[in-house]
């Protein structure tokens, strides 16, 4: 079984942000991770592999430092590593990121593709299922629990209020959730092992069925319009009391805002 | 000369810093305060290959180098000391020797189990009258048949009823040497549940107090002929070595203690308000932090060199003494100082500095005493 | 492929329903629908996709709603989302709304991206406000600024960063908004909806995946997003029994309990208590925050409740900085005395 995994390097969002003048993320310039979402999505797959033999690969779209995130998927596990990485790709929007990653992945050959719900930066939730789409395979978004039944998955998908068990025959692409598991460590062997390996790096030559006007800011049909740091609600006051003292404290503010 | 660390060391050390903080930290105080040996995490530590880091691939450990190793340790420790020491025993103290002095048999029948945590290492020299003066020891072992027949007790051994695996030292005879007759001390290797192997005094400690710290007993019992580490009569020999890869690991011990302490403090120090400004501000605390940042990043300095030492030299012996104690004594100024700079908070079991000043306290201690890594260190430069 | 733009007109809203039930999101979207159509001089429709739902075209019509689309068909009756997709496609396709608002549930989240790549235009997700406007906002030499676009604001980065969005080649502009955003209008009893039925044929292929199973969460508690004062818990409450002390304050204050991810990953409460960038965002008038760090994901779903309290043992938890009081101490002392003392205080006051 070929299980493909779409991962992201993203900005670890507990430190702030920086600007380009043109509005879009300065992402050169922070301390970086493996979306959540996508390490969940990673470890599910790596799980299929212990249980049914498969080989998994992943890829991202980024720039070239993104290629962290594939040795640290390779070192808890992963297969093959593929940067998809390109100057007319940068500004993307969700629409020309799905296009470029449908557009590398038409390039192999895939029983399963997965992908996390929602990147921590964009955190949109749009990527996997507008892949699927571009794929013209069908999607399961949301999902908590994967299984394999021969030439079909049988996923719990999770909605507001309930989950459905779906099936679906492969080739189908799956949105993972962080809930979906507790991903594995890398061990320190691995993380020597994936810097020996070959990363394949591609570029926009390698994209398969897509036309320029599809790529990067200008392939974009959402445009940001503008951007800023959020002012965040100031802090308030901040005491230390012992109990007794803390829940005058707190009825007297409660009495103060008219909540008692 | 490139002080840099590589990409692959950089994400080893994330690796280690992010179990420590999601896995260990938030369980080292209860480990300190219950003393229990804390198994779950072990079998985590296990889980992820942190129990095999120096062992080659071929008899399943993780085949990376001891600086990859010792920065497990020191990750480990900055924030439960406790842990720190138990990868450090098992690594340096049982799968080293096997690993050098074993034979093929042994290192196919051993390591593995070892390096994936299946089983848990130990090393026996220490006795009630043998410390420093590790020729002071007691217990025989004496050859009848195909067995040699061990009898004698071991104090102070660290993982004691949790290992499975225990390097153990014992005289197996006189023999002249220069005119004198001495001990000839040979290694062995003995598996727990082995008849006449049982366990005393579990030691109530200051420190590193979910370490499982025991007192072995032989009492006529019996291991095959094949149990045999090492050549008979070098045993000595082997445990010195043995402890010079200890060094390294208790020096990486004491280097994560004295990390750790240092970033409370700093993180402490910039919190807390006396005289209407944070204590941070103060040039007092501000030069005393500035001390202990240098001192330890000298000690890490003489680690990591120690380390590296271990790859790439026959003998560092030296290299790791200088490393422990240094480290060590590094540990215990800069856990003290972070006391003393919470204030009466310090003292408390509510934050982690009390715990690591207690913790550091060992490092000066086992595994050669400072006292015992200046005699090598000066030994080395007046022979 | 440029689309020709001037063709587009109307809002649209997808009407999201769930076992013969409008959500309320269906509901606060055709309320912010008929202020956006208001600027644009145009309506609002609902399309109500689904299996014999026609019942609910009158609340969408109670509700704002000035003509409601019907696509009704046996495949539709659970929510899937090739079927889903292709009905709102094909809607989008012969109506042409320059507009299209889906809720930011579960469903929306998977339905809208789907159909934006179908139809090929801008999705933009989790918008905290919608206005019509210039774009560019303000006028650039040499680039023609164009009227009566959709600005679509929304966070990203966790909460960092707020942005506004336009799609101004494309159409329709599509974007989803969260539950709890934006208000209903206000009902008008009696209404009869406008209906106009449209089914563009359901053919099954590979791309319907099929149930096998559809499991309810059992719920009887208040949805979190309509409390008035949440007292809320998070890792360092320790245990799922310790919940107790929570549960015991909220009944005092006639409030709900919620929590923190930690909490739902660790088992301890279902989801639908979460509160933060992947659980729920509420604006209750009081949030009680027991035991939680305060981890930007969290924060971005409640820093816009009107009063914080938090209670840490951590005096550098970052839930400090967003509270109004914050109390550093051991919440198991703290809670349970704030109980007494509040039971104390309003059997006075009765």
């Amino acid at each position: 079984m070929k299980i493909v995994v779409c991962i992201k390097q993203v900005p670890d969002t507990k430190g702030g942000v920086k600007f380009n003048p043109d509005g879009t993320l300065d992402r050169g310039a922070m301390l970086t991770i493996m979306n959540p979402d996508d390490k969940a999505g990673l470890e599910a797959a790596l799980r299929l592999k212990d249980e049914y033999g498969a080989e998994v690969t992943v890829i991202t779209m980024g720039l070239p430092k993104a290629e962290e995130v594939l040795r640290e998927a390779m070192a808890m596990g992963a297969d093959k590593g593929i940067l998809v990485t390109d100057r007319v790709l940068g500004g993307a929007d969700t629409w020309a990121t799905s296009q470029t990653l449908a557009g590398a992945i038409r390039n192999l050959e895939y029983d399963l593709i997965i992908t996390g719900r929602q990147a921590i930066d964009g955190d949109t939730a749009q990527v996997g299922p507008q892949i699927s789409e571009h794929l013209g395979i069908p999607v399961i978004s949301y999902a908590q629990k994967i299984q394999i039944e021969g030439d079909s998955v049988i996923v719990e998908r999770q909605f507001d209020d309930r989950y459905h068990v779906l099936k679906a025959k492969m080739p189908c692409l799956i949105t993972a959730l962080a809930e979906l598991n507790e991903p594995r460590y890398m061990t320190p062997g691995g993380i020597f092992d994936a810097y020996k390996a070959d990363i394949t790096v591609w570029g926009r030559a390698n994209l398969v069925d897509v036309e320029d006007s599809n790529l990067g800011l200008k392939g974009s049909p959402t445009q940001i319009a503008k951007a800023s740091d959020k002012v965040r609600k100031g802090a308030g006051e901040k005491v230390t009391l012992d109990p007794t003292e803390a829940v005058d404290y707190i009825i007297d503010k409660l009495k103060v805002k008219h909540v008692i | 000369m490139d002080f840099m660390l590589t990409k692959q060391h950089e994400m080893a050390r994330t690796l280690f810093r992010e179990f420590a903080e999601k896995e260990v930290k938030p369980l080292a105080q209860e480990v300190d305060e219950t003393e229990v040996f804390p198994r779950g995490t072990v079998e985590k530590m296990a889980k992820a290959g942190f129990l095999g880091i120096p062992v080659p691939k071929e008899y399943g450990g993780q085949g990376c180098d001891i600086l990859t190793y010792a920065m497990c340790v020191e990750e480990l420790s900055k924030v439960c000391g406790t842990t720190g020491v138990i990868v450090s025993a098992h690594t340096s103290l049982c799968c080293d020797p096997i690993l050098t002095y074993g034979t093929e048999e042994q290192k196919q029948k051993y390591l593995p189990d070892l390096a994936s945590g299946r089983k848990i290492g130990a090393f026996g020299l220490t006795e009630p009258g043998a410390g420093t003066d590790a020729q002071g020891q007691q217990t025989k072992a004496v050859l009848e048949g195909d067995e040699w027949v061990l009898n004698g007790s071991k104090i102070f051994i660290t993982n004691g009823k949790e290992a499975d695996v225990y390097v153990i030292f014992a005289v197996t005879g006189m023999i002249e040497k220069r005119g004198r007759m001495s001990k000839e001390i040979t290694a062995f290797i003995v598996e727990k549940g082995t008849p006449g192997f049982t366990f005393g005094t579990k030691e109530k400690k200051m420190g590193i107090r979910g370490s499982s710290t025991y007192e072995l007993i032989f009492t006529d019992c019996r291991i095959p002929k094949e149990n045999i580490l090492g050549q008979q009569g070098k045993g000595f020999g082997i445990a010195m070595h043995t402890l010079d890869g200890g060094r390294i690991g208790i020096a990486s011990q004491a280097l994560g203690l004295a990390e750790g302490a240092l970033e409370r403090t700093v993180e402490y120090v910039k919190e807390r308000k006396q005289f209407g400004r944070s204590i941070g501000q103060f040039q007092n605390t501000q030069f005393q932090l500035a001390d202990m940042a240098t001192k330890v990043e000298a000690a890490q300095l003489l680690v990591y060199k120690a380390a590296i030492a271990k790859n790439t030299q026959k003998v560092y012996s030296v290299e790791a003494a200088k490393a422990k104690l240094y480290a060590a004594e590094v540990a215990m100024e800069v856990t003290t100082k972070a006391v003393q700079l919470h204030g009466g908070y310090g003292y408390t079991r509510e934050y982690d500095v009390e715990r690591m000043m207690r913790d550091a306290k060992i490092t000066e201690i086992y595994e050669g005493t400072s006292e015992v890594q200046r005699m090598v260190i000066s030994g080395a430069l007046l022979k | 492929m440029k689309m020709n733009i001037a063709e587009y007109k109307g809002v649209f809203v997808f009407a999201q329903q769930v076992d013969n039930k409008l959500s309320g999101i269906a509901l606060e979207l055709i309320g912010k629908g008929k202020d956006l159509a208001k600027d644009l001089n145009t309506e609002v429709t609902a399309v109500l996709v689904g299996h014999e739902v026609k019942d609910l075209a009158d609340e969408l019509a109670a509700y704002g709603a000035d003509r409601v689309i019907l696509v009704d068909d046996p495949e539709l009756k659970e929510y899937r989302t090739e079927p889903y997709a292709h009905a709102l496609s094909s809607v989008i396709e012969k109506y042409k709304p320059e507009i299209f608002l889906v809720g930011a549930t579960a469903i929306g989240r998977d339905l809208g991206p789907r159909v934006s790549a179908r139809i090929h235009t801008g999705l933009t997700a989790d918008c905290t406000q919608l206005d019509i406007g210039d774009f560019p906002m303000n006028p650039i030499p040499g680039k023609e600024q164009l009227h009566n676009q959709l600005l679509m604001t929304r966070p990203a980065f966790g909460g960092n960063t707020i942005a506004t969005i336009a799609c101004p080649e494309f159409r329709p502009q599509m974007a989803t908004v969260r539950p709890g955003v934006m208000q209903k209008a206000p009902k008008v009893e009696g209404a009869k909806a406008v209906v106009e039925e449209f089914n563009p044929g359901f053919t099954p292929d590979d791309k319907y995946v099929e149930i096998l199973e559809v499991v309810k969460s059992v719920v009887d508690t208040v949805d979190i997003m309509d409390a008035k004062i949440l007292v809320s818990g998070g890792r360092g409450v320790g245990n799922p029994e310790n919940f107790k002390l929570l549960d015991d304050l909220a009944e005092v204050l006639g409030a709900t309990v919620s929590c923190s991810r930690a909490v739902v990953d660790a088992g301890w409460k279902p989801k639908d208590l979460q509160v933060g960038q992947t659980g729920k965002t509420v604006r209750p008038n009081v949030y009680f925050a027991i035991g939680i760090s305060g981890a930007i994901q969290h924060l971005a779903g409640m820093e816009e409740s009107d009063l914080i309290v938090a209670i840490n043992k951590d005096e550098t938890a970052p839930i400090f900085d967003v509270a109004d009081y914050g109390i550093v101490g051991d919440l198991n002392k703290i809670v349970p005395a704030l109980t007494e003392k509040l039971k104390a205080e309003l059997a006075n006051k009765n």
